[in-house]
């Protein structure tokens, strides 16, 4: 067990968003976490990650209780998240954004009296990482000048340079192109061989194909878990997804 | 700043071949400039608008490379105005030594100012910042060293090293050209390191920031330190050049002048707060002697430029494409 939370819950003020959560993230598996809109996912993701503080339960990675840590200290115990709305640092071209998530483990990140030519020895490591996810084209284009897909492919490729045990992410197809869903699932399940994913996920075909387990999440509250075929003949996932009792 | 978004796609404009060597070509001229100017004008108002320039430059450290709006900076300056004013009259240090000593007492009050106030951030941040250095003005003005409404008169200059008279208005011109010089490479390298990349990613998205693992109140608060002790260094340097040191400096309306002074300038320009209060002080000087207020005009002249020239003077030169060109780039 790499990431495993037990009785997670988070109130805002007299409405509770997550309830009695509890969920177990394995070594080298794609863990999905699918529900309705409003279900309280994100919710979940800013808990496991500790941008939020959770009102309730516990939380433990790679057998450390992180309930209480910060959520860089998180990060830097391999815990690295990605964000529904894509984050990239859009001002810093392609690979001066994985280099800003090279500095650090290497330590060059405090450094203010040396140049800027100091941080060219992790050009090598960054364009490793750029090529593999088939961002080589668009290495010194600006961030922000990417198109959706490839700032979602990029914001992986910065949150792998952390080489993190854990790896969430919140939507990382969300509004791409299928050609691209088809890339970034590839990409997906080829990092997942030596760590541990999760991710919510709409794209119902892509968790069918690439996940090996699924937490279903309704009204903050976990309504059905298991492979894809179990969770998908639950009649109260169907009822969730369908509004009906088919 | 963060989320103000400028055309980035749009027409892209290709860099001269030679860009890097007429931005040196530029900075040379203004260094020979800067050294001529004594033979005509007057020294006094020179050195005024070099330590406000780095009051400024300093202040731009703060908003326009990590974006955060300090709003109490005159603590730092007017702080380190005292201090130098005081070891060097009272306690007969050298001028050397009593900068120093403003440096560190700035940078001092800016991590306990700093402690407090980074744990807010935008507007919350810059009234707690106001707040803190409204308090330390107070304490100004009842603290016995800083002799209160009186200030510390007549400060002496010294002799730099011992050696140097700098009582001698062309020896301190040169030696305030110094300082200042080297504030702004201090300033330069702390923007173009490997720190100062870091800085500009939180200021860019700061939650991704947190994400990839970096402690960002420790970064803002490591820039706001250096921004207050170069803010500090330019204070001690305005103790010495016009040998006293008041509340003036101390007060509110000086955290607003050097907000003034670096957006008429342009955030996130190396050069645009030097412009801005350089713009400032020269208006403050032709002004000071007739009846209309100062005040109402640099206030105009502000208006007129937020209106005008959003990015500042040498923001929209920059932002031009002649500027581009030249492969100028505003860091906001």
């Amino acid at each position: 067990m790499v990431l495993s939370a037990r009785g997670l819950g988070k109130d805002f003020g007299g409405f509770t968003a997550v309830n009695d959560v509890d969920l177990d993230v394995e070594h080298a598996r794609i863990h999905a976490l699918i529900g309705p809109n409003g279900a309280g996912k994100t919710t979940v993701f800013n808990l496991l990650t500790k941008f939020l503080q959770p009102t309730r339960g516990r939380i433990t990675l790679l057998g450390t209780d992180i309930t209480r840590t910060a959520p860089d200290k998180v990060a830097r115990m391999g815990l690295v998240r990605s964000f529904q709305i894509s984050a990239v640092f859009p001002h810093l071209t392609v690979r001066e954004n994985v280099k800003v998530a090279l500095q650090r483990p290497n330590g060059l990140a405090t450094q203010f009296w040396l140049p800027l030519s100091a941080l060219d020895r992790l050009n090598a490591r960054a364009d490793d990482l750029i090529e593999r996810l088939g961002l080589a084209p668009y290495r010194d284009h600006r961030a922000a000048d990417l198109s959706y897909g490839r700032k979602r492919v990029l914001e992986i490729a910065t949150t792998l340079a952390l080489d993190p045990e854990v790896l969430l992410l919140d939507e990382p197809m969300a509004g791409m192109g299928q050609e691209d869903v088809q890339m970034v699932a590839r990409i997906i399940r080829d990092v997942a061989t030596e760590r541990a994913v999760l991710m919510v996920e709409h794209n119902l075909n892509v968790v069918a194909d690439i996940c090996d387990h699924v937490t279903v999440l309704q009204r903050g509250e976990i309504i059905a878990q298991g492979d894809y075929a179990t969770v998908s003949s639950d009649p109260r996932v169907r009822t969730a997804y369908m509004g009906t009792d088919a | 700043m963060a989320g103000k978004s400028e055309p980035i796609a749009g027409e892209h404009v290709a860099i001269h071949p030679k860009a890097g060597q007429i931005q040196l070509a530029l900075v040379a001229v203004a260094l020979v400039l800067a050294v001529l100017a004594p033979q005509f004008l007057y020294p006094i108002f020179l050195m005024k608008l070099l330590a406000f320039g780095l009051f400024a430059s300093a202040f731009n450290l703060l908003l326009g490379y990590t974006g955060l709006l300090s709003f109490g900076h005159a603590a730092f300056f007017g702080g380190a105005a005292y201090f130098t004013a005081h070891a060097v009259k009272v306690w007969g240090w050298s001028p050397e030594a009593g900068l120093l000593l403003g440096v560190l007492g700035a940078a001092a009050l800016g991590l306990v100012m700093g402690a407090i106030a980074i744990r807010r951030q935008g507007i919350y941040f810059a009234m707690i910042t106001l707040a803190l250095s409204q308090m330390f003005f107070f304490f100004c003005l009842q603290a016995r060293f800083t002799h209160g409404e009186d200030g510390i008169q007549s400060v002496p200059r010294g002799h730099l090293f011992g050696l140097i008279d700098l009582n001698d208005s062309m020896n301190m011109y040169y030696f305030v050209l110094a300082v200042f010089a080297f504030g702004l490479i201090v300033i330069w390298r702390f923007v173009n390191s490997p720190f100062g990349m870091i800085l500009k990613s939180i200021r860019e998205n700061e939650q991704r920031a947190v994400s990839l693992g970096y402690s960002v109140a420790r970064y803002k608060l490591a820039a706001f330190v250096m921004s207050a002790a170069l803010a500090g260094l330019a204070g001690g340097l305005k103790a010495l050049i016009f040998q006293f040191a008041t509340l003036t400096d101390v007060a509110w309306q000086m955290s607003g002048e050097v907000i003034l002074m670096t957006l008429l300038g342009g955030i996130g320009t190396l050069a645009g707060p030097i412009f801005g209060a350089g713009l400032v002080v020269t208006l403050q000087n032709y002004l000071a002697t007739s009846d209309f207020p100062v005040t109402i005009i640099t206030g105009v002249v502000f208006m007129v430029c937020v209106l005008l020239f959003r990015r500042g003077l040498v923001g929209e030169f920059f932002a031009s494409k002649l500027g581009r060109r030249l492969g100028f780039r505003a860091q906001s």
